[in-house]
C-alpha cells in the first residue's frame, strides 16, 4: 500500500526536476487536448514551442516577441513569488499592472507634445508609483484592519478594470481620435515611448527591468536580512515572530514591492507594445504570472526561465490560431494545466513515498 | 434622471434574482470552508458551471437538465481541486486560483460556437393566486423555481450543519482535522464530499448566470461572483442564514446600480458598475475589524491539509 512519509526538508533534486515533469505531462495531456479538438497533437505541439524560434519563416518576428511578453511576466512574477514565500497572497497584480499603466501614461499624456529626456524617467516613476499605491490598499486593510488581502486584491482587479475603461472612454481619450476610445498613442511620442533599445530584438526598457529585478531578487533573498525574513515567515511563522520579525513590516513590503514591479510592468507595455490605454489593455499578464512564479519554483532564476516558457506558449498559442485555427482559449486551458501538474508534483519533494504491506504501519 | 422610473417592489424582486448565483456558490463554499478546506476556485467553477448548463440546455431543450449540466461541470472541476488539495496535499490557495485560471480557459474553449444562441427559457413556478398580492406576490411569488432552491438550500444547510450528526462530524473536521481522525471520522473522505458540494453549488450559480441572468454565453461571463461569494462567506462568519443577507446586500447594490444607469444617473457607467466591489471591500473591513472579528469565527482548520502521519 502506498504511504506518505514527509521529509524533512524538501527534496533537492525534486524541486529542480518536477517543473521540467510538469512541462512534459502538461504536452502530452495538452496533445490530447488537441486531438479532442481535432488537430494534429504533434504538429500542435511543435507550432507552439518549437516553431517561434526556428521556423524560418516565423522565427524572425517571433523571436523578438519572446523577450517583449516575457518581461512583465518576469517583472510581475519576481514582485509576486517574495510574497508567496512569505505566505502573503497578492493575487491582485492585473489590477496594480492596469494602474501603473494609466498613472504612467497619465504623466507621459500631461506633458505631451513636450521633447525632453525627463518625460520617460517621471513616467517611469509615476507607473511604479501607481502600482505601489494599488497595493497598498489590500496591505493596509490587511494590517489595520486584518482583512483578507487576498480577496481585497483580487476585487480590486475589476475596480481597475472600470478605472481602464473610464479613462480610455473618457480622460485620456485622444482629443484627435476622432472619437473612438483609447489614448494617445505613446509609442508615436518619441519623448515618452519605450522603443526597442537594440533594433529587431525586441530588448525594451521592461526587459532591461525584468533583468534587474531578477538580480535585484536573487541577492536580497541569499544575501539580505530581508529575504531571510521572508523565507522564515513562509517556513516557520511563529519562529519568526520569535525571531522579531514584524509581519506587518512583511505584508506592506511585499505587497509594496510587487505592486510596485507590477506597475512598471503595466508602464513598459503601455508606453512601449501596446502603445495606448485603450479598453482592452489588461491582458491577463497579472494573472499567468502567478503561473510563472509557481512554475520558477518562486526563485528569482527559475522565474526568469519559466517567464521565457510562458511566453513561448503565448506565442506559439498566437502561432497555432493563425496555421491551425486552435482557440485562443486553448492555451489559457493549457497554461492552467501546467501550473496543476506543478502542484500535483510538488507531493514528490516534500513526501517520500513509501511502499508498505496491507495493513502494515 | 428619473427616479420615478424605479419600482421598489420591482427593485427587490429584482436583487432576489441578482442575488441567486451568489447565494448558490457561497452556501456552497461555506460548506467547504465548514469542512476547513479553503477552495478559491469558486469563479472557476462558476464559469464551469455556466458552460456546461448552458450547452446542457441548448442540446436537450430543458433548463431542469441545464441546471443539472451546470451542477456536474462545476463539481467536475472541484474534483481535480480535491484530488490535488487531499491526496497529493497540495498548496490550497495555489491550487484554487489554478482552478479559476483552468475554468475560464476551459469555458472559454467549450464555449465556442455558443456565443449569440438564446438558452431555453424558464418560466415562473406557478403560484396561482399568491401571485397576484399586490406588492407582495411581485416581490415573492413571481421567480422561477431557482429562486426558492436557493432560499431552500440555505435553510437545508442550516438545519443540517446545527442538527444533524453529519453536520457535527463535518464541523468537527473543520475545527480539529486530527481530533476527528483520532475519533476514527475520515478526514480526507469527509473533506472531498464538501469539496464536491462546493463545485456543484458554484457550477449551479453558474448555470443560472448563463441561463437566466443574462441569458447567454460570452467569455467571462461570472464577471467576479465567485470571489464575491468568497467575501460574502466571511461576511456571514461562516453562518448560513447569514449569507442570505449578504447576498441580498449585494444583490441590491448590483441591481440600483443597474437602474441607476437605466435611469440616466449623472455618475459615469463604469464608476456605477465598480460599486459592488468597492462596497463588498468595504463590507469585508467591517466584518474583519472591530470587536465582532470574523476571522476569530473561522474553522479553525481552514486551509490546513491533512496528512495523518500515524
Amino acid at each position: 500500500m502506498l504511504r506518505l512519509e514527509k521529509r524533512p526538508s524538501p527534496s533537492r533534486v525534486w524541486t529542480a526536476a518536477t517543473p521540467v515533469l510538469a512541462v512534459v505531462l502538461t504536452m502530452i495531456a495538452g496533445g490530447v487536448m488537441f486531438a479532442l479538438l481535432g488537430k494534429n497533437p504533434f504538429e500542435a505541439i511543435r507550432i507552439i514551442f518549437w516553431d517561434p524560434l526556428f521556423s524560418p519563416q516565423f522565427a524572425s518576428y517571433s523571436r523578438p516577441q519572446l523577450l517583449v511578453k516575457a518581461a512583465p511576466l518576469i517583472l510581475i512574477a519576481v514582485g509576486l513569488s517574495l510574497g508567496f514565500r512569505a505566505g502573503i497572497w497578492n493575487i491582485g497584480a492585473e489590477g496594480q499592472y492596469i494602474m501603473g499603466a494609466i498613472a504612467g501614461a497619465g504623466v507621459g499624456l500631461a506633458f505631451y507634445p513636450v521633447q525632453a529626456w525627463y518625460v520617460f524617467p517621471l513616467m517611469v516613476l509615476a507607473g511604479g508609483f501607481g502600482g505601489w499605491l494599488w497595493a497598498m490598499i489590500p496591505a493596509l486593510l490587511r494590517t489595520r484592519f486584518a482583512t483578507s488581502e487576498i480577496l481585497v486584491s483580487l476585487l480590486l482587479v475589476y475596480v481597475a478594470q472600470a478605472i481602464l475603461a473610464s479613462m480610455a472612454l473618457g480622460l485620456m481619450r485622444n482629443p484627435e481620435g476622432g472619437g473612438f476610445p483609447g489614448s494617445r498613442n505613446l509609442a508615436q511620442y518619441p519623448a515618452a515611448a519605450n522603443l526597442e533599445l537594440i533594433v529587431g530584438s525586441g530588448m525594451h526598457w521592461g526587459v532591461v527591468a525584468a533583468l534587474i529585478a531578477v538580480i535585484a531578487a536573487t541577492i536580497l533573498l541569499q544575501r539580505h536580512i530581508l529575504g531571510f525574513q521572508i523565507r522564515l515567515a513562509g517556513q516557520a511563522p511563529r519562529a519568526a515572530r520569535f525571531a522579531g520579525v514584524s509581519p506587518n513590516r512583511l505584508v506592506v513590503l511585499c505587497l509594496g514591492i510587487s505592486g510596485a514591479l507590477a506597475g512598471l510592468a503595466g508602464l513598459f507595455e503601455v508606453a512601449g507594445p501596446a502603445g495606448q490605454i485603450s479598453i482592452d489593455f489588461g491582458s491577463n499578464y497579472g494573472f499567468t504570472a502567478i503561473i510563472v512564479a509557481f512554475l520558477g519554483r518562486l526563485n528569482p532564476i527559475g522565474i526568469l526561465l519559466a517567464g521565457l516558457l510562458m511566453a513561448l506558449t503565448y506565442i506559439g498559442g498566437e502561432l497555432s490560431q493563425f496555421l491551425l485555427g486552435l482557440p485562443a482559449a486553448a492555451i489559457q486551458a493549457f497554461q492552467g494545466m501546467l501550473l496543476f501538474f506543478l502542484l500535483a508534483l510538488d507531493l514528490l519533494s516534500n513526501y517520500r513515498i513509501r511502499w508498505t504491506a496491507w495493513g502494515g504501519r | 434622471m428619473d427616479l420615478s422610473a424605479i419600482n421598489p417592489a420591482v427593485l427587490v424582486a429584482s436583487l432576489m434574482v441578482a442575488a441567486v448565483p451568489i447565494v448558490l456558490a457561497a452556501i456552497g463554499e461555506l460548506v467547504v470552508e465548514k469542512a476547513g478546506v479553503l477552495n478559491l476556485g469558486v469563479e472557476g467553477m462558476m464559469i464551469m458551471g455556466a458552460i456546461c448548463g448552458f450547452v446542457a440546455a441548448v442540446a436537450t431543450g430543458s433548463p431542469v437538465l441545464g441546471f443539472v449540466g451546470g451542477a456536474v461541470g462545476g463539481a467536475a472541476l472541484s474534483l481535480i481541486f480535491a484530488v490535488l488539495t487531499q491526496y497529493l496535499l497540495a498548496n490550497q490557495v495555489a491550487t484554487g486560483l489554478a482552478l479559476t485560471l483552468f475554468g475560464l480557459g476551459v469555458s472559454a474553449l467549450i464555449g465556442q460556437g455558443y456565443n449569440g444562441i438564446k438558452p431555453p427559457s424558464i418560466g415562473d413556478l406557478p403560484l396561482g393566486p399568491l401571485a397576484d398580492i399586490p406588492v407582495l406576490g411581485t416581490i415573492l411569488f413571481r421567480h422561477d423555481w431557482v429562486v426558492y432552491l436557493s432560499i431552500a438550500v440555505i435553510a437545508a444547510v442550516w438545519a443540517v450543519l446545527k442538527y444533524s450528526r453529519a453536520g457535527l462530524v463535518l464541523r468537527a473536521v473543520g475545527e480539529n482535522h486530527d481530533a476527528a481522525h483520532a475519533l476514527g471520522y475520515k478526514v480526507v473522505r469527509i473533506r472531498v464530499l464538501a469539496i464536491l458540494f462546493g463545485g456543484a453549488m458554484a457550477g449551479l450559480g453558474g448555470a443560472y448566470v448563463s441561463l437566466i441572468r443574462v441569458p447567454q454565453w460570452t467569455d467571462g461571463i461570472t464577471a467576479g461572483a465567485g470571489w464575491i461569494a468568497l467575501a460574502i462567506v466571511v461576511f456571514a462568519s461562516w453562518r448560513p442564514w447569514r449569507v442570505l443577507i449578504g447576498a441580498y446586500l449585494f444583490g441590491g447594490i448590483t441591481v440600483l446600480q443597474l437602474n441607476l444607469q437605466a435611469a440616466g444617473a449623472r455618475i459615469p457607467v463604469e464608476y456605477l458598475s465598480m460599486s459592488p466591489y468597492l462596497i463588498t471591500i468595504l463590507v469585508l473591513v467591517i466584518m474583519s475589524s472591530g470587536r465582532g472579528r470574523a476571522s476569530a469565527q473561522a474553522p479553525a482548520a481552514l486551509g490546513q491539509n491533512f496528512h495523518a502521519s500515524r
